[in-house]
């Protein structure tokens, strides 16, 4: 690949990145960005199959659902959404960034903000609550508890667990891949490979990294927050 | 806001550079989109708490598929792509609900409406 994009430079005055079996640097562009939004739709199905199983076992279940979804620290999943609201900021400056034509290193700056960020997400994520869950015994398979106050609703309650730990979990593996993509991205921009002609890479990370995103502006509201928090007892 | 005809008109690619307030403005939509869902969620709605949380998500995810994602700015295949993945997904789950959710039914229920409507509501709320 790079070997090729080496020997294009060498022989075409078409700027860097260019690939031959493209008409122009936009077909090329709009190729990768269409390749990409082709696996998203594949994502958005892979974790629609969740989804739809959540809707399923909360109607069927829906006691136990919001037993389950009132053990769950509103403050923490709020925040969380916030740290990635501010990534995709920051995901979109930098490819703003790439386009206005400004230096490697304002790139850079940018691209590391979110990888911080993201940091921050999974951090607070193992730190404060899959820790505490796991210290609390409401994680399945790891030493979970069934309380006397669910009475009849506990297997429905480890069931909420099982789908909130699977469903997040899904999504930190999604984010640790996003991170690996940015680390690679901060690689490639430190190279001086992004021009604003070309940074197709930047381009359909960033549509990766705002679909994570919009994983979890889902799974916030539908694991925390459905249910009505008005009647939480703890 | 960038109604200017940058998309649709041309046949070719066109590259289009969303101007910094409206990354900024999307940016505290989104965060007021959350303080408001998580503000709902503690006020005693009823069944219309469900509908909130999940109007307020799809309205935060338009703002981020159409500015984040350039999706406003770019060419209809991109769209054709996206409403593909909702429409299957759409069938996945209407498809799956229809199954589970009619399973306990009668072959000749008494009243119709006495059958169905407990059931749609509570899949929906």
């Amino acid at each position: 690949m790079s070997e090729t994009a080496v020997n294009e430079i060498a022989h075409h005055p078409n700027p860097t990145g260019f690939a031959h079996q493209f008409e122009d640097i936009d077909q090329q562009h709009e190729a990768g960005r269409l390749g990409m939004w082709i696996f998203l739709a594949t994502e958005v199905l892979f974790f629609g199959g969740m989804f739809t199983s959540y809707t399923i076992y909360r109607a069927l279940h829906l006691p136990s659902f919001v037993i389950g979804s009132h053990m769950l620290e509103v403050q923490f999943g709020a925040t969380n959404t916030v740290v990635l609201i501010c990534s995709s900021l920051t995901m979109a400056l930098a490819i703003r960034s790439a386009q206005v034509g400004k230096s490697k290193s304002a790139i850079i700056f940018y691209l590391v903000l979110t990888m911080i960020l993201g940091a921050l997400f999974l951090g607070l994520k193992l730190r404060f609550e899959w820790y505490h869950d796991y210290v609390e015994h409401i994680v399945p398979g790891f030493g979970f508890v069934y309380r006397p106050e669910w009475g009849s609703a506990a297997p429905g309650v480890q069931m909420f667990m099982c789908f909130y730990f699977l469903m997040t979990g899904l999504h930190a593996i999604h984010m640790v891949v996003g991170l690996g993509i940015l680390g690679v991205l901060v690689g490639m921009a430190a190279r001086g490979r992004f021009t604003s002609q070309y940074y197709v890479p930047l381009e359909i990370s960033g549509l990766y990294w705002h679909f994570v995103d919009i994983v979890w502006i889902f799974l916030f509201p539908l694991l925390y927050l459905i249910g009505g928090r008005y009647s939480a007892g703890g | 806001m960038a109604e200017h005809g940058a998309h649709g008109a041309h046949t070719e690619f066109t590259e289009h550079i969303v101007p910094l307030k409206v990354y900024v403005g999307v940016f505290l939509a989104l965060l007021v989109g959350t303080a408001l869902t998580t503000g709902v969620a503690y006020i005693d709605l009823g069944r219309w708490n469900t509908v909130a949380a999940l109007a307020i998500a799809v309205v935060k995810m338009l703002l981020v598929v159409l500015f984040f994602m350039h999706v406003k700015y770019n060419p209809g295949l991109t769209r054709v792509i996206i409403i593909g993945a909702f429409f299957w997904l759409g069938i996945m789950i209407c498809f799956s609900m229809a199954d589970e959710l009619t399973r306990s039914w009668e072959y000749n229920p008494a009243s119709w409406t006495g059958t169905i409507l407990p059931y749609v509501s509570r899949f929906l709320f």
